[in-house]
């Protein structure tokens, strides 16, 4: 029936794209997103709306598209979010926006990812800047880190009059959509970098290579540097490893560590200084959006590559379309596997992997089915690289070096949900720094709240 | 941008560089280090603060040339920049937050080889400035190779300068005078601080065990970020992992895994040596590198 299926997006060919770094997706037209557009019922309750968690107007900016107004879309979307290229390329709106579409009751729900991502890409390739607005307030917030939450709650505050200064400790703006997220998901120098400088537009300052912590602390932002108040957006950077021996074999790689070398410093590229120990076989460990994420980049980099996940596939946490792009680039999903030890020969290098055979048992408390470990099963399968996504927790070097910040057991910031208070006056914090990671969107979403937050405390509104 | 007000060739292959780092050089302690990347296309180099002047908001590192990218580096010139400096990094020395009185009654050794000179400088400075006298020993291969001497001598209780093959001072590794000063000279030391190539670690440790003086080092190892959110630099020290740039660099030598640690080193050794072949010969290296054997 007419409207029931969506307008199919454009890829790069599997086999083609397993050989490069280019953007898989490639996008909607101007033709082909109308049409998309014009598939959206215009719901006066829409639920869309309710499963955004920054509450895009997403009936109105759909209007827009379906009548041609493009920049009247990419004002619509720019009242709620800052980074609408990136979020319409890594939400997981199958859960979100897309999950909840009236039209995916019977048919399949709006491409509301791709058509939010075509009005940000269209915007950009037609130099629309968002408005600086026309005065500060005079009054200076500092935000530590620069990823998603960060980056929103500048924004917003910029918009809101106030002087917003970054902190970032690496070289690149970005957080993790510079060194997490792969070229060919989230292309850095067009998309990421742009978004960027459109935060800056707004008169945000941003000044990198500064470890708060280290090269300085919160509290002298706030006694010596006249910041009155802070936002904590530092994200959970900190890898997980297994414990098991061999581990600090050559060879073995945090993802975090993978996707940085081949990120933020490309070192994919011939003509960049840092090198990666690329691998023949590669097997990366973990079934998230980051395993996935390494596993994809090992590819590219010419190795055979296995998942190698202790659950089965419905329980995989990376998002259905990652693990549906990895299968057709050829990646092998070794499931119900957990590794045990990794094997080194003479020279310290990885020779091959242990694993043990799992299977599941009843549901953990969280409603996930535990796997539960089949004696005698072990077997070894021959790699010479091991990568280890096993997710991250947050660093605690701004907790250790601010006083009267409360962390709980998981050395998460103690923070306020709608408003990002944590229990030290003047400074807030939202993002994976609170929650542990989680996604891009929810780390938005918070740097919403946490903007909310402080404009609250520093205009007296506070209750 | 951070710029080089001060360029200096200390010995051979050894370069010294004052840069205007001023967050780094307000904040900085003896123990911890930056991380320096040259350009846009540059890796990431972790490089200990040898010195700093607070006032002028510069600090001094000293660069070895060991690969392309530290020869790179060298060819810097005083009034051009870094595109980064970012730190301090890692863990200020222990000593810093001990009491002042306690530590007065503790008589401190530093071994210093080779360019880890550059590193134990500011931490026996910090003695001087304290009002203490710690002993120095000094290793270098040969007597060109001795760096930063005269600056050592001015803040060091007794300085003990020694060279491989004698041609300057003691005769003799690092270890053989260490050996001497406790065994011959009656020296006693509560705390041995050792920090220089890993080999050179590994041995002042089996030494300083043996005669069961205390011993901290100060670890070497590959780095990317320098925050803690890679652990590209993790060792095994007492049977744990560590991650060197956030909870160390400085360890108790005596329990640090070292072969683990030398191994690791080693990881990016032939892609290290294509990128140095690659700038010795410019336009003659023909990339790829498929046919030039170094891969063997």
């Amino acid at each position: 029936m007419e409207g029931m299926k969506r307008v199919p997006v454009r890829e790069q060919d599997p086999k083609v794209r397993a050989t490069n770094f280019e953007e898989v997706c490639l996008g909607y037209n101007e033709e082909e997103a109308v049409a998309e557009a014009k598939r959206c019922l215009q719901c006066k309750n829409a639920r869309c709306m309710k499963g955004c968690p920054v509450s895009i107007d997403i009936p109105g900016f759909i209007k827009q598209v379906a009548e041609r107004n493009f920049e009247e879309a990419a004002k619509v979307i720019a009242r709620s979010s800052a980074l609408p290229a990136i979020c319409g390329r890594v939400c997981p709106q199958e859960t979100q926006c897309e999950g909840v579409c009236v039209r995916g009751v019977k048919g399949e729900p709006v491409s509301i990812g791709k058509l939010e991502r075509f009005v940000a890409d269209w915007s950009r390739e037609h130099g629309f800047v968002p408005e600086k607005p026309e005065k500060t307030n005079g009054k200076k917030v500092a935000v530590i880190g620069s990823g998603p939450s960060g980056l929103t709650c500048a924004g917003d505050l910029a918009k809101l009059g106030y002087e917003v200064t970054i902190f970032e400790a690496l070289h690149e703006p970005g957080g993790v959509l510079t060194y997490g997220i792969p070229e060919f998901r989230l292309p850095k120098d067009t998309v990421v970098r742009s978004e960027i400088e459109n935060v800056k537009k707004l008169g945000v300052t941003i000044e990198t290579d500064v470890v708060v912590g280290k090269s300085v602390t919160i509290d002298e932002l706030m006694d010596q540097e006249g910041f009155q108040a802070v936002f904590i957006g530092s994200g959970a950077g900190l890898p997980k490893f297994m414990g098991i021996p061999g581990e600090n074999a050559n060879g073995v790689f945090s993802a975090n560590e993978y996707l940085t070398r081949s990120n933020l410093m490309k070192a994919f590229r011939e003509d960049y200084d840092t090198p990666i120990a690329a691998g023949k076989k590669v097997a990366v460990v973990g079934g998230g959006n980051v395993a996935m994420d390494a596993a994809r980049t090992a590819l590219r980099l010419g190795a055979d590559v296995h998942i190698v996940y202790r659950r089965s596939e419905a329980e995989l946490p990376a998002r259905a379309e990652e693990v549906h792009h990895a299968k057709e680039e050829g990646i092998i999903f070794n499931l119900l596997t957990n590794p045990v030890e990794i094997l080194t020969d003479e020279n310290g290098w990885v020779k091959g992997m242990v694993v043990r055979k799992m299977e599941l048992g009843e549901p953990d408390a969280s409603g996930r089915r535990r796997p539960v470990e089949i004696p005698g099963s072990d077997y070894t399968i021959e790699v010479d690289t091991v990568i280890m996504a096993l997710g991250t927790s947050p660093n605690p070097l701004i907790s250790n070096t601010t006083e009267g910040l409360e962390v709980n057991k998981w050395r998460c910031i103690v923070a306020d949900e709608h408003n990002g208070k944590t229990t030290k006056e003047g400074v807030y914090a939202g993002g994976d720094a609170v929650t542990g990671a989680a996604t891009v969107i929810l780390a938005m979403e918070a740097g919403k709240a946490g903007a909310r937050g402080i404009d609250e405390y520093l205009s007296g509104k506070e209750k | 941008m951070f710029q080089i007000v001060k360029s200096e060739k200390l010995a051979d292959k050894i370069y010294l560089m004052d840069v205007k780092a001023p967050r780094v050089a307000r904040s900085c302690q003896p123990g911890e280090f930056v991380i320096v990347k040259m350009n846009e296309k540059g890796e990431r180099i972790p490089l200990t603060i040898c010195d700093y002047d607070r006032e002028a908001g510069t600090i001094t590192i000293v660069i070895q040339t060991v690969g392309a990218s530290t020869e790179k580096m060298v060819r810097l010139k005083a009034g051009e920049y870094f595109e980064d400096v970012v730190g301090p990094l890692g863990n200020p020395s222990d000593f810093v937050r001990e009491d002042l009185e306690e530590l007065k009654n503790k008589s401190y050794l530093f071994v210093a080889g080779g360019v880890g000179t550059a590193p134990v400088y500011p931490q026996v400075k910090w003695f001087h400035e304290h009002g203490m006298k710690a002993d120095v020993i000094v290793g270098a291969k040969t007597k060109d190779l001795v760096i930063l001497e005269e600056e050592m001598k001015a803040v060091a209780g007794n300085l003990y300068v020694t060279t491989d093959d004698g041609s300057y001072g003691r005769k003799g590794m690092v270890t053989e005078t260490i050996k001497d000063l406790v065994e011959k000279e009656g020296k006693r030391y509560d705390v041995c601080v050792a920090i220089g190539p890993m080999i050179m670690m590994k041995f002042v440790c089996l030494l300083t065990k043996e005669l069961n003086i205390p011993t901290i080092v100060s670890m070497n190892p590959i780095m990317v970020d320098g925050t803690g959110m890679c652990g590209a630099c993790r060792l095994t020290v007492g049977g744990k992992v560590k991650f060197a740039c956030v909870d160390g660099p400085e360890f108790d030598g005596h329990q640090v895994n070292f072969d683990e640690a030398m191994k690791r080193q080693q990881m990016y050794k032939t892609e290290e040596g294509r990128a140095m072949l690659k700038l010795m010969e410019g336009d003659t290296h023909h990339g790829g590198c498929g046919n030039c054997g170094g891969d063997e």
